[in-house]
């Protein structure tokens, strides 16, 4: 079956999905975040989205999910590169993605979460 | 219909242009709806032309009664085109039917010229009025309906101009709200802000509503709504320039701004996200020799 690649680079796991999602991909990717948060005991998760054109209310919430299940196993979750249509999409359909922290592109998001990690200024551009 | 009382309305188009043509001229430069400011004598002279060359082949048809059939589509075309025209020149609608309906004159003075029988001009005078009359109710509707285009045109532009979004500082986008927001335009108005922050990854989104006279449940929505997909992508979201009615009225409707940076003025909104992202403004200090 088809996967989602996870990378680990550094203190933090690297997730860009470039395929469209569906429901059992979706939860594979849960799977497979939290088995490798274990095993590397990363300290954070960064979800590239910029690459998805149309995100569905099961989607936002596996992606609501994994922020919560990471937070569990002592890791932050940063969404990057949501773009304008699915934030609208998910606005308009009263889903507001509450708990996930989110960046406009995956260098903020790296910035956003070595941040977090020293908590410099922990809520400086994320939100809780 | 017998054959003597045929129509001579082709004949009399085709053999006598030139006079008929001078006499209208005539007949429309001395009217009181001409407009000499709007439209000088040769192109309206250019005009006369073409339309009595183009009802004189149409008329050859000899259906006087169908404006809408095949032969007549070169002269509604050019109706179309002059009323479009006079629209943006900006005739008034009676000024651009008078062009037509001025017609009349010239033509049933040749009419009256060339029958002999008096059944067949009372028969001719009918059918050269019933066709100039609908040529006439054509040119209106086209004069109306460019009218319409122009209007539904510049009440778009207005629209979009309504809510610019304008670069503050570096990665500090400016959105001044004028007027009230309804869904329409809050679903432009987040459209392009989010449109633009997707372009210059600004950090920062700043909407300022000094300009939205009042408040209701649904504007408080809506600019929920674009707050909660401004963080969904990963900017943040402040409001300003909300006035003391206007804080009433929100937590009077029970709307929930927790979690919303708000702000009475631009001001203080861009000193919030200055000091986020660690800028300072402050006095130049000279040195004194």
């Amino acid at each position: 079956m088809e996967r989602i690649p996870i990378l680990h680079m550094g203190d933090f796991l690297l997730v860009t999905v470039q395929v469209d999602m569906y429901d059992k991909l979706a939860t594979a990717l849960q799977d497979d975040v939290c088995r490798r948060i274990a095993e590397t005991k990363a300290s954070g998760v960064l979800i590239d989205i910029s690459a998805l054109d149309t995100v569905d209310s099961y989607i936002a919430r596996v992606m609501g999910d994994i922020a919560q299940m990471s937070r569990v196993l002592d890791a932050d979750t940063v969404l990057v590169g949501m773009r304008p249509t699915v934030a609208i999409t998910l606005v308009e359909m009263g889903v507001a993605l509450l708990g996930i922290r989110t960046a406009l592109n995956a260098e903020r998001g790296m910035a956003l979460l070595s941040a977090l990690r020293t908590g410099a200024h922990a809520d400086a551009s994320g939100r809780q | 219909m017998s054959t003597d009382l045929a129509t001579k309305i082709p004949e009399v188009l085709g053999s006598q242009e030139a006079g008929i043509l001078a006499d209208w001229m005539k007949e429309q430069v001395t009217a009181t709806t001409v407009r000499p400011d709007l439209l000088k004598e040769g192109e309206l002279l250019e005009q006369s032309e073409q339309f009595l060359s183009l009802i004189r082949v149409a008329a050859r048809g000899n259906n006087l009664m169908d404006i809408q059939g095949p032969s007549w589509a070169p002269l509604r075309e050019m109706l179309g085109e002059l009323s479009r025209s006079r629209a943006i020149q900006g005739f008034t609608s009676s000024e651009t039917a008078t062009f037509v309906l001025s017609f009349k004159q010239p033509l049933f003075t040749r009419l009256r010229r060339s029958h002999d029988n008096l059944d067949g001009l009372a028969e001719d005078l009918w059918k050269a009025t019933a066709l100039l009359d609908k040529l006439g109710l054509y040119t209106t509707e086209a004069f109306i309906k460019s009218r319409e285009d122009i209007i539904g045109r510049q009440a778009k532009e207005v629209f979009e101009l309504s809510s610019p979004v304008v670069e503050l500082w570096q990665g500090i986008l400016g959105l001044p709200i004028i007027g009230t927001l309804d869904s329409k335009r809050t679903q432009l108005v987040m459209e392009t802000l989010l449109e633009r922050i997707a372009q210059t990854q600004a950090q920062f989104a700043i909407i300022d509503i000094t300009g939205v006279p009042t408040v209701d449940t649904q504007t408080a929505q809506n600019l929920l709504k674009t707050v909660n997909a401004t963080r969904l992508m990963g900017a943040e979201c402040i409001i300003s320039g909300v006035r003391p009615q206007i804080a009433q009225t929100m937590v009077h409707l029970g709307v929930n701004l927790a979690g919303v940076i708000t702000k009475s003025t631009l001001a203080g909104a861009l000193a919030v996200a200055f000091k986020q992202r660690s800028l300072a403004v402050m006095p130049i200090v000279v040195a004194r020799s």
